[in-house]
């Protein structure tokens, strides 16, 4: 597959009173943007633990969004800015794994702003299309023959016990 | 009466050795786990051989104490060899069950350890770079060394686990519990933890007061006061993520908690958890601050959030330059 070809899968987890329904302007006054966020509506930001996050990343996301409304516009008062401490914490410790910051966004849309969450996904997009796709398990595969290295475990020692059976 | 005894096997992989002392930390209870068992195998302490496990039918031990997690390709046999042979497999301590130190190294992978520990090291004495090979030819044939993997796996990554037991290592009395539990047969349910459910929070005597924090602290930096909860004072303490067990041994002698006893149950990443509590006590609503406040004040994030859990986080490991050609699909295969 050449790059052109790929898509990014991006998770959004966005706020049922706000960017949920700034994504629903942008579809209904047809505001033209990428198709590659599968959207999962959560009540608040605050709503959305690093769990969720990593879950994703681990499960083959190439990226995941959070969107909530403005600080300060929160519905539950606060939760965005508990929203907004959990991304940085996240952030900070991403960076050692090696995931790259633009895969793991934090936008705030009110229920206004179709038109600014559709550009800040078309952004995303383009962004982890450059970076190419995460496959994260793919790091999990071994180095070298290790199921060889197993049965040759295995069969060393049958023989050692028939040498040894011999013995006696 | 030797016949009533049951079969007992306690093993190691990649681990320190302290679960073996804390297993002898029961003291003269162990006389009666003597009463009990047969120990068939224990490397470190008793006899009892590979092949004398291999020659045994399946499940003829009634229990495996495993503890460690699984670097080379001979713990990996290991581990299915004693979960074979056993009825019931523990993972015994924080290696085992979510990777603990050893785990840290999937920061990092083989060709790395290997450059810096045989190559690059200071001090190392190795003029004609000598480097572990599988496969060595002697005059007497081939000697083979098992293979070290890239990325440690716990003990449940790699072989079904009946019951897991927390710590690093396992307070003693909890290990005597869990022996009483399984003496008496009255387990929980398969592939849980053995132990409580609450947090070092929950036991821990410090005073809360929903105070918020400006800056964290390493524990060189403040004397703490001896009444008030670490966290608030700065100290990154793991208590709220951490599954309860040993007492708040920790914060009881003023040093923050760092997570030996792993996750509460149905927690899918205990760094997740711990980041969401701390992310509470930060006090700040800017953005700009609040990255100021994480950057200087944990230097080091996987060692903080992760330090004994890494294995088992969602993630497992950092990322790796070059991915491995094994199709994931083979895992699964053996
Ligand atoms: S955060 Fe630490 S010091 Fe504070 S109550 Fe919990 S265990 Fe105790
Ligand atoms: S306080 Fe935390 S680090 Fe200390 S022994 Fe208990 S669980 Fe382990
Ligand atoms: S309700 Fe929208 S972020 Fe809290």
């Amino acid at each position: 597959m050449s790059d052109q070809q790929f898509e990014p899968k991006i998770v959004g987890f966005l706020c049922n009173w706000c960017s949920y329904r700034a994504a629903d302007l942008a579809g209904t006054a047809r505001i033209p943007y990428a198709q590659n966020v599968r959207i999962i509506r959560v009540m608040c930001s605050g709503r959305v633990d690093p769990t969720f996050v990593l879950m994703a990343l681990s499960q083959g996301a190439d990226g995941v969004l959070i969107a909530g409304c403005h600080p300060g516009e929160c519905h539950y008062i606060e939760q965005n800015y508990k929203a907004m401490r959990r991304y940085e914490l996240l952030m900070h410790a991403l960076r050692p794994f090696g995931i790259e910051p633009e895969r793991v966004r934090l936008v705030w849309a009110s229920a206004a702003e179709g038109q600014q969450l559709a550009e800040a996904i078309d952004k995303m997009v383009a962004d982890i299309r450059k970076l190419g796709p995460l496959k994260w398990q793919d790091n999990w595969n071994e180095n070298g023959e290790r199921l060889e290295a197993l049965e040759a475990i295995a069969k060393e020692h049958q023989e050692a016990m028939e040498v040894c059976s011999h013995g006696h | 009466m030797a016949t009533e005894k049951g079969k007992l096997a306690i093993y190691w992989a990649a681990s320190c050795g302290g679960c073996e002392i804390s297993l002898l930390a029961i003291n003269e209870k162990i006389l009666e786990v003597d009463k009990a068992f047969d120990i068939v195998m224990w490397p470190c302490a008793a006899d009892g051989k590979v092949h004398d496990i291999e020659k045994m039918a399946d499940k003829s031990i009634d229990v495996c104490l495993f503890n460690g997690g699984i670097r080379t390709s001979e713990q990996e046999y290991m581990a299915r060899l004693l979960r074979a042979k056993s009825k019931v497999l523990v993972a015994f301590g924080s290696c085992a069950g979510e990777g603990c130190i050893p785990g840290l190294g999937n920061v990092s992978n083989r060709e790395e350890m290997f450059e810096l520990n045989y190559l690059k090291c200071p001090g190392l004495d190795n003029p004609k770079g000598v480097v572990p090979q599988t496969e060595t030819e002697v005059p007497e044939g081939k000697l083979h060394l098992p293979l070290f993997y890239d990325t440690l796996k716990t003990l449940d990554q790699t072989v079904e686990v009946d019951y897991f037991l927390p710590g690093c290592p396992p307070e003693a009395d909890r290990i005597w519990d869990a022996i009483v539990a399984i003496l008496e047969g009255k387990l929980p349910p398969a592939h849980s933890v053995i132990g409580e459910n609450s947090t070092v929070c929950d036991s821990c005597k410090r005073v809360r007061s929903e105070k918020k924090i400006k800056s964290f602290k390493r524990t060189w930096q403040i004397i703490p006061d001896p009444e008030q909860c670490l966290l608030e004072q700065g100290l990154l303490c793991c208590g709220p993520a951490t599954r309860a067990g040993c007492g708040a041994l920790c914060p009881e002698v003023n040093s923050p908690c760092i997570g030996c006893y792993g996750p509460t149950d149905g927690v899918h990443d205990f760094g997740a958890r711990l980041m969401s509590a701390v992310a509470s006590v930060i006090d700040s609503q800017d953005p700009d601050e609040i990255r100021r406040i994480i950057e200087e004040g944990i230097p080091d994030p996987i060692g903080t959030f992760y330090r004994f859990s890494l294995a088992k986080s969602l993630l497992r490991r950092s990322r790796q330059n070059g991915h491995h050609a094994t199709p994931a699909t083979q895992e699964a295969t053996l």
